[in-house]
């Protein structure tokens, strides 16, 4: 694999005493879609939020091994975490937009981080708008209430948000799972264009959805990853017996 | 618990080897009309064939439906593909059947058995890759099939011989050039039964192992 942006090696974690994850070695690759798919509690949510140390605000987390982000080890203790979820930003499974107007939840991480001038804000609302195709919908509501939009363009301004921050990586968690089957259409078309700039890891109980949208797809099953390739691989010609039998509904 | 997917992929099954039988019996009776000068079994072999047909089309309805209903993925993708291949060779082979039976009919009372080259033998090597090939499938054995696919160079060369043969005959004058068409027709189409015989047994071992022998021979 050319280009690996996230690696993995020997990683461990440990929720207390629970072992949530073993040994995982992952390249995943820049500006490709990968997904994390497996039954609930495998521990794909857990992979993810190691990439942006999202795990570090739950008590009694222990991770062992080594997780580098362009080669540079994230868990070392200088490494600046505000920074580093700049970098790694991420889409949550039900939106979740601040109680502010369109506008001021694309403009809010730069007020906080002062990284663009107040005059400036208008142009980076409307790029920001473009690049999620939510300009020509929004730009006669700037102003309203984010609450007050559907559930889709709540998605789709929260993913306006992390954009604005200039991240390498995104990672979703179920993006869709809140959404209607056209809106999840949509958002898969969205992140396709996304994927020409940034590198997306996403979390997906939809096996359908990890088909049409990755290029690569790590079935994880009871904290280790069981089988991960490239996602035409995984859905036509399995090697595993375990993904196999996941893919075609005859688990357990 | 047994899904009703799995029930489908089951009946898919079932429909398939009914297709086969039904496409064995057609190639049996079509060479046994010939070598047995039976014009009886040629009609029912032309008769028949359009139940072939029509199981054909009833199978390619079910294949839609799994696919566009239960959206299958690995190797009940695999199996889908597979059967949807295997069903139209075997529609073909049935095809191939009714040219030889028409053969049969068309035959002359002088193109008495000794002039029948190698067909019988032809016909018995033929039928054993089919039953193989058959079997292969039912039983997932990627191994059997392969050796199938090692067979179809043999039936070639008994093609190219019996061609020659007619052409001997025919120089001598102890062949009617109208028997002779029939007899390179017979031979030509069991030949093509072979090719579509190795063809379901290149699908076998897709099945079975994801791999494409299609277009490789060294890969058998």
């Amino acid at each position: 694999m050319d280009n690996v942006i996230i690696q993995t090696r020997r990683l461990n974690l440990y929720y207390g005493t629970f072992h949530a994850l073993t040994d995982i070695d992952m390249d995943i690759e820049q500006r490709k879609i990968t997904a994390l798919i497996g039954p609930s509690g495998c521990g794909k949510s857990t992979l993810v939020r190691v990439f942006n140390r999202m795990n570090d605000l739950i008590d009694g987390v222990h991770v062992t091994g080594d997780v580098r982000v362009h080669g540079e080890e994230i868990f070392r203790p200088d490494v600046d975490l505000i920074d580093l979820r700049k970098r790694v930003g991420m889409v949550f499974q039900r939106p979740n937009p601040f109680p502010l107007s369109v506008a001021e939840n694309i403009t809010f991480g730069l007020q906080i981080h002062r990284s663009r001038a107040r005059k400036e804000f208008p142009d980076v609302v409307e790029e920001a708008l473009r690049s999620v195709l939510l300009w020509d919908d929004l730009k006669d509501r700037l102003k309203a209430s984010a609450l007050s939009i559907s559930l889709e363009q709540q998605q789709r301004l929260c993913i306006a948000r992390v954009l604005t921050m200039k991240p390498e990586i995104i990672l979703m968690d179920e993006p869709c799972s809140a959404l209607d089957p056209i809106a999840t259409l949509r958002i898969e078309e969205l992140m396709r264009e996304l994927k020409k700039e940034y590198t997306i890891v996403i979390v997906t109980h939809n096996m359908q959805q990890a088909a049409r949208v990755s290029d690569y797809t790590a079935f994880l099953y009871l904290g280790e990853v069981v089988e991960f390739g490239e996602t035409k691989q995984i859905f036509t010609a399995p090697q595993q017996q375990r993904t196999e039998e996941y893919i075609t509904g005859r688990f357990g | 618990m047994e899904r009703h997917f799995e029930r489908e992929l089951e009946s898919l099954k079932t429909m398939l080897m009914k297709m086969a039988s039904m496409a064995e019996d057609n190639f049996h009776n079509g060479i046994r009309s010939v070598v047995d000068r039976n014009k009886t079994l040629a009609d029912q072999v032309i008769r028949n064939d359009v139940r072939v047909d029509a199981l054909e089309l009833e199978i390619d309805n079910a294949i839609v439906d799994i696919l566009a209903l239960q959206k299958p993925v690995a190797s009940d993708l695999r199996l889908v593909l597979a059967a949807q291949k295997i069903n139209n060779d075997l529609e073909r082979i049935s095809d191939h059947a009714v040219n030889i039976a028409q053969s049969a009919l068309s035959l002359s009372d002088a193109a008495h058995s000794s002039t029948l080259l190698d067909i019988p033998k032809m016909a018995e090597m033929t039928r054993a890759m089919l039953r193989d090939a058959l079997d292969a499938f039912l039983h997932l054995e990627p191994d059997k099939a392969r050796a199938v696919c090692a067979q179809d160079d043999q039936i070639d060369d008994m093609n190219r011989a019996n061609a020659l043969k007619v052409i001997d005959l025919v120089g001598k004058k102890s062949l009617q050039i109208e028997d002779a068409l029939d007899l390179i027709r017979v031979s030509r189409n069991l030949e093509r039964i072979a090719d579509l015989t190795t063809n379901i047994a290149e699908e076998v071992v897709f099945l079975a192992q994801a791999r494409v022998l299609k277009h490789h021979k060294e890969g058998r």
